[in-house]
């Protein structure tokens, strides 16, 4: 930077030698991409929640093959106090509180993947579609945004749930289709800023139809956006299969997830406080993670922000 | 003139939605299963019955002719019957408003005290930021909005037994109340005099109105702290300062007024997901609101109830947002609503 200055300032280029342009002079250039992925590795609290979240997921998928209780396996004493054998002790049916755990993890991160990538795919193409086509097909979008946004999703999805069985696929999309309204709204507000820049009116003016600007022009500048609020309804959707999950209204066995794990036992929680708290400590983990992962993205990809917190 | 004019075009507006939003939640609860599931099962019951039951129901029309005839009886008050075993043909219609206004008198206090909790904290870590207050509030912010609400107020039911046997041992219950933090519903709380009345309310109310309140602390907390941020780095803010006015004067005459315009909105925007808050801790706290009557009515496929609870949280949703936007515009002279 200092030599850019300071020529600039002086006023005469130095003498270009012959065939080799003077480079070492310039920082090296960067790509957005770069750009971003620098600032979010510099943003510790972001980082170790990356860390956290791995491990959990890591932990969640290969741990069950090595655990010596099954998490089908009902035949241990009912209500076992934590011990080497079982280190959260046992349910009131007699199965490992650990392996239930686990595999309640595997099961609220399958759901809370599948909603966020769902939600927000539906909500990027209405979104992007709305925004830079406008008139009718905004308006079609944004009362279709008001309809889906009057009922609360936790009554949408119980209704639904209940209709269609509770395997967690089911739960994911009811979720995911009670979801997509807030990404799809942040998506129509800034395809409709950019659909006035000069780069989406020259891809125009070379011929290039709307479904190619909306997807190669529009999207692709968006990805700040759509990333961090992807990331944001993944925790989001954690806690709503959660509460779902509480009501007595989200998954079924023989599929099960945290939230179902902490609702069979949270009864427990004056005699028995582990029962409660081994599950609600990596649920809150989980989402915990995922959204300071959320907000380091955000910081990354926010040009305007300069100084890296915490 | 204009804003009644606004208003009116607002709610004309919404008039198709909840009529579109009420027949495909029809479609949903009508595809729900059999209501009358439950009392064909039973032993002693002849088809006789049954059958006018399902004619009383209409479950013997198309589903069309059958929305209609809801329709028509909504907008007239007669929202049917609920046919759940135990409610004894109960009328939907007294039925949902009692539960609507347990629920929206929790959501209130809940609410306003997050509002003020959140605007206050979120303003003091803007003004500070980067400092150990900044840190500790956002820390708990986050902390709140990661946990799911049924967990918050249960460890809130749990601990407040611990808190009321205190009590009793400090022999604070003849004044306290005994038990003095409630964990059921307060339906049939009585009081003598004042001063019983407003420890027994507090006693019932607090835990509830407590658990609400701290998710939606979280998300207050955040906006005002971002909102304040950026009222704090606007040019008129630097010019009053300029001019030399005191730190305290342009924080609290200046920026912060302007700062608090965003968040105050934000209750009835989120007023959906405040709701939602609203039902699990009733379900935890066993009160008989809206969370309640919903979650029965799924579960005994009751569809006047669940069209009608639909229906009347979707209304309450479409003036929660009007008066979002009306508070706008009366707050920040900028936007003209009308």
């Amino acid at each position: 930077m200092n030599s850019l200055v300071t020529r600039a300032q002086s006023g005469d280029e130095p003498p270009i030698k012959d065939g080799e342009p003077d480079v070492t002079a310039l920082p090296e250039p960067r790509s957005q991409g770069a750009l971003v992925l620098r600032k979010f590795l510099r943003h510790k609290l972001a980082m170790a929640s990356v860390g956290v979240l791995l491990l959990i997921a890591l932990v969640a998928l290969i741990l069950p093959i090595f655990w010596p209780h099954s998490y089908w396996d009902a035949s241990f004493p009912s209500y076992e106090p934590p011990s080497g054998d079982y280190p959260l002790g046992t349910t009131q049916v007699g199965k490992d509180m650990v392996s239930q755990i686990l595999r309640g993890t595997q099961f609220s991160l399958l759901i809370a993947l599948t909603v966020a990538i769902v939600a927000t795919l539906i909500g990027v193409v209405f979104g992007a579609l709305a925004g830079y086509l406008r008139g009718i097909v905004d308006s079609a979008v944004s009362r279709l945004t008001d309809l889906f946004l009057i009922v609360p999703q936790l009554a949408a999805a119980a209704i639904l749930v209940k209709v269609f069985s509770g395997s967690w696929w089911v739960v994911a999309i009811v979720l995911a289709l009670f979801g997509w309204m807030p990404i799809a709204r942040i998506t129509r507000a800034e395809a409709m800023s950019l659909s006035q820049r000069e780069f989406v009116e020259a891809a125009r003016a070379s011929g290039a139809g709307t479904m190619r600007i909306v997807f190669k022009h529009l999207v692709p500048n968006m990805v700040g956006t759509i990333t961090v609020n992807a990331t944001l309804a993944v925790a989001q959707a954690v806690l709503a299969e959660a509460a779902l999950s509480f009501i007595g209204l989200g998954v079924k066995p023989p599929d099960t997830s945290l939230g179902r794990v902490i609702s069979d036992n949270y009864a427990q929680m004056t005699g028995r406080p582990w029962l409660f708290f081994g599950p609600f400590v990596v649920l809150v983990l989980i989402s915990l993670s995922i959204n300071f992962i959320g907000d380091g993205l955000r910081d990354a990809f926010d040009p305007r922000q300069r100084r890296v917190k915490a | 003139m204009n804003l009644v004019f606004y208003i009116l075009r607002r709610l004309a507006i919404s008039v198709p939605i909840l009529f579109i939003g009420s027949f495909l939640v029809f479609l949903m609860v009508a595809g729900a299963g059999d209501p009358l599931a439950e009392i064909r099962n039973q032993p002693n019951i002849n088809p006789e019955s049954i059958a006018a039951l399902s004619h009383q129901l209409g479950l013997d029309k198309p589903l069309v002719p059958r929305y209609f005839d809801w329709l028509g009886g909504f907008l007239t008050g007669d929202w049917g019957i609920s046919i759940a075993q135990g409610s004894a043909m109960e009328p939907v219609y007294p039925k949902i408003m009692n539960a609507f206004w347990v629920t929206f008198r929790l959501i209130i206090g809940a609410e306003i005290l997050a509002l003020i909790l959140g605007i206050a904290v979120g303003v003091l870590a803007a003004v500070r930021q980067y400092t150990t207050i900044d840190y500790v509030a956002t820390t708990l912010a986050f902390l709140f909005f990661s946990m799911p609400i049924f967990c918050v107020a249960i460890i809130l039911k749990t601990y407040a037994i611990d808190i009321n046997i205190v009590v009793n041992q400090l022999g604070w219950s003849d004044v306290l109340g005994n038990p003095f933090l409630r964990t059921t519903s307060p339906e049939s709380l009585r009081a003598d005099g004042v001063g019983d009345f407003v420890v027994t309310y507090i006693g019932a109310f607090l835990l509830p109105t407590l658990s609400i309140m701290f998710i939606s602390f979280a998300a207050y907390s955040r906006f005002q702290r971002s909102s304040m941020l950026e009222t704090l780095n606007m040019d008129y803010v630097r010019t009053a300062r300029a001019k030399g006015l005191s730190g305290r004067r342009v924080i609290f005459r200046h920026a912060f007024r302007n700062a608090m315009i965003p968040v105050t909105t934000l209750f009835s925007v989120n007023f959906a997901s405040v709701i939602t808050g609203a039902i699990i801790t009733e379900r935890v706290f066993n009160w008989n609101g809206m969370g309640t009557v919903l979650v029965e009515a799924v579960n005994k496929n009751d569809p006047n109830v669940m069209m009608g609870w639909v229906v009347v949280i979707a209304i309450a949703v479409v003036l929660a947002n009007l008066v979002a936007d009306l508070l706008y515009g009366i707050l920040d002279p900028r936007i003209r609503v009308g």
